[in-house]
């Protein structure tokens, strides 16, 4: 930019981004004999501080991730335990709960793992804010883990014909095991939805943006994952309800992700679509509906009903990576926050709306 | 809770009774002249370990880059040439032409015979450099502290925004929170140089309070003790100002209206509009040019604002995926 005779000593500026390419490049207005021509409207052209993020992107790792996966799977595993609780499915019953069990430790070891002072997770717990999705998050998982792990200590004692070394409790745990399941199911929902509040309470812009879908997209991915799940572990004569779960999370997915990215800001939605989130997010559906075909094709027999489950599992693992990764994507790149918030800067100053603009001239 | 958008005073919000005016910044870009006294203060009081390699980034003289963990101000360096700043004349012509709303003390030029004075823009430069000290904003409405499950970011009674080192849990829900990209989580990986020259680098002294989200505290340890915060101290040309927030703002307002009577229309506020997305900020910043160009976000909002919104639609969620579970036992029973 500048014309000192030091500039060849300067190291090279990266390429600003300019969005001039649709306009045809190369049309030079400063010819430099004066005659320059000033453009009537100013071309939209995008600037950062030398194409620095603004915002910054969460400190999370995969850990994350696959927390969002295996909450699903703990939150959909506990309403079908529920499920066969109720109706009588003692197999069912019983993988379920034992699934939602090892999901949800599963789940709980990942998240501790990820923070900066793993030593204080307790933390979490030294207050409730209704403002902090995590702090929710961290007590819906604490009371669903409760319940859940009742229940399933009493399978695993069932399992091991009264072995698990539990005294006098055993009555107790007994007593208690039908009431622990239908608690661990009253925070089943919550747990695999308040994920999607966490990313959506952010200024991660690809999150944010996907705030009012996501949580359907969230459960759906839930519902097939434990689905798929139950499908593996359960013989087909008792994963009916299983079955139609796969099915309606399959189509619940669908349709979700279709009307969130249909409702976001375009460029918003770009990172959904772009390098390794892009891929993923196309796999997931592809193996969605997969798995969801399967499902419906062949779900009585063992081994289509296994592949199947093994398909929507997978889905569900990718749809979680794929979104997480394209919020993550969005915060590196200062496009992604800067873009969307001029356009709707300009959209509310055209609407008439200039009195909420953090920018002004006094 | 407290109000999560909208203005509103953030310590009564917070319910301090009795607390001090609120705090605040108003960073005067306009005269900053990019020496980094600030960031040098900041370091020194805070403790905080270095960052970077102390190299210039290979954009301009700025070897921070961004505000993090480590780096609590920084000093941002803008080369431009002529169309630029000719374009940053006539965004900020804009913005005065959209008659934004005038609160607190009019302009100054009320009460002043204006006929006289000669408005015609100075010469356009060839070429400018932008020098601007970046901070945290301690927003009215905090995306950092409303997302912090631990209650570590608490809202002080003078308003600001600060982060308690024994309770953080780095869980980090507030980097992804922040609207402006200032706080961050700490990690190690600085290399901290030996305080004495006999003491060997090869065992520096160990960073502090790894691992947990740091940030500018708006020197809260000096305000109780009534102190200025250490950058405003340093600042050689007074680009830095620190006192009550009002009274920052008036600055704010009165400066910003000199420089437009002098023809620089390119002159324009940054955070003192408490209808914005944040509720206003505490840090206010006078800068000549939009705020992208500083790194800044044009139209920042509190995620937090929306929250009860996506409640509701986690609620409508869960409803369904409860009924679909029944649908599934129920159409299987029969
Ligand atoms: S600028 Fe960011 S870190 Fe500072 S108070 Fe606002 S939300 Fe928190
Ligand atoms: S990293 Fe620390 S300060 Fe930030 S949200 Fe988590 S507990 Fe709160």
């Amino acid at each position: 930019m500048t014309h000192s005779e030091f500039d060849s000593f300067r190291p090279t500026e990266p390429a600003r981004r300019r969005r001039t390419d649709r306009r045809g490049a190369g049309r030079r207005r400063d010819g430099g004999d004066g005659s320059r021509e000033m453009p009537m409207v100013p071309e939209a052209e995008f600037t950062s501080y030398y194409g620095r993020p603004v915002v910054k992107p969460a400190p999370w790792g995969d850990d994350v991730a696959a927390y969002l996966f295996l909450g699903g799977v703990a939150g959909g595993s506990a309403l079908l335990g529920l499920g066969g609780q109720l109706t009588g499915r003692p197999t069912l019953r019983r993988n379920a709960r034992v699934t939602a069990l090892a999901a949800v430790s599963l789940g709980a070891v990942a998240l501790v793992r990820d923070l900066g002072r793993p030593e204080r997770f307790l933390h979490m717990l030294r207050t409730f804010k209704l403002t902090s999705p995590m702090s929710v998050g961290s007590w819906i998982l604490s009371a669903f883990s409760a319940g859940a792990g009742v229940a399933a200590v009493a399978e695993i004692d069932r399992m091991s014909s009264a072995r698990l070394p539990l005294g006098p409790l055993r009555p107790v745990l007994q007593a208690v095991e039908g009431p622990a399941g239908v608690e661990a199911a009253l925070f089943a929902g919550p747990l695999a939805a308040y994920t999607a509040v966490l990313l959506g309470d952010t200024a991660t812009p690809t999150w944010n943006a996907a705030r009012e879908e996501l949580p359907f997209v969230f459960v759906s991915s839930a519902a097939l994952a434990s689905a798929g799940l139950a499908m593996i572990t359960t013989p087909v004569r008792e994963a009916g309800p299983a079955r139609k779960l796969a099915a309606f999370g399959v189509m619940g997915e669908m349709v979700a992700m279709r009307v969130m990215e249909h409702r976001m800001d375009p460029v918003e939605a770009e990172p959904l679509h772009q390098g390794r989130a892009g891929a993923m997010l196309r796999w997931s559906e592809r193996l969605a509906a997969a798995g969801g075909l399967g499902t419906l094709l062949g779900g009585r027999n063992r081994a289509v009903a296994a592949a199947s489950g093994l398909a929507l599992l997978a889905a569900s693992a990718l749809t979680r990576f794929g979104v997480f990764e394209a919020g993550l994507s969005s915060a590196k790149d200062p496009r992604y926050t800067i873009e969307p918030q001029k356009n709707r800067l300009a959209a509310r100053r055209a609407a008439g709306i200039t009195g909420d603009s953090i920018t002004t001239a006094g | 809770m407290g109000q999560l958008s909208g203005p509103t005073d953030p310590s009564a919000d917070a319910r301090w009774e009795d607390h001090p005016p609120r705090k605040g910044f108003f960073t005067d870009t306009s005269i900053c002249i990019g020496c980094k006294a600030c960031e040098v203060a900041c370091k020194e009081w805070n403790h905080n370990p270095q960052d970077g390699n102390l190299e210039l980034l290979k954009s301009s003289y700025d070897n921070t880059g961004a505000l993090g963990a480590s780096t609590w101000r920084h000093v941002a360096f803008v080369e431009q040439g002529q169309e630029r700043v000719v374009q940053a004349r006539e965004s900020g012509r804009a913005l005065v032409s959209l008659g934004m709303p005038a609160i607190g003390p009019p302009a100054p030029a009320a009460d002043q015979d204006l006929s006289e004075v000669d408005t015609t823009p100075p010469d356009t430069p060839d070429f400018r450099w932008l020098m601007s000290s970046d901070v945290c904003k301690h927003c009215t409405h905090a995306g950092c502290l409303d997302v912090c499950p631990t209650g570590a970011l608490f809202r002080t009674e003078f308003g600001t925004v600060v982060v308690q080192d024994d309770v953080c849990n780095g869980c980090g829900t507030c980097v992804a929170g922040c609207p402006f990209g200032v706080i961050e989580r700490r990690s190690d990986g600085t290399v901290a140089v030996a305080a004495q020259r006999e003491e060997p680098h090869a065992q520096p002294p160990a960073v502090p309070n790894v691992g947990i989200a740091q940030k500018c505290t708006l020197c809260y340890d000096r305000l109780i003790a009534d102190e200025t915060p250490a950058c405003a101290k340093a600042c050689p040309t007074t680009s830095i100002k620190f006192g009550d927030h009002d009274h920052m703002v008036e600055t704010a307002r009165a400066r910003v209206a000199e420089l437009h009577a002098q023809g620089l229309t390119e002159a324009r506020l940054y955070g003192a509009n408490e209808l914005d997305g944040v509720g206003g900020t505490g840090s206010v910043f006078l800068l000549l040019d939009e705020p992208e160009v500083y790194g800044l976000p044009p139209d920042p909002r509190v995620p937090t604002a929306d929250l009860p919104r996506m409640y509701r639609r986690a609620g409508m969620a869960v409803a369904g995926m409860v009924a679909a579970a029944a649908l599934a036992f129920l159409r299987g029973r029969a």
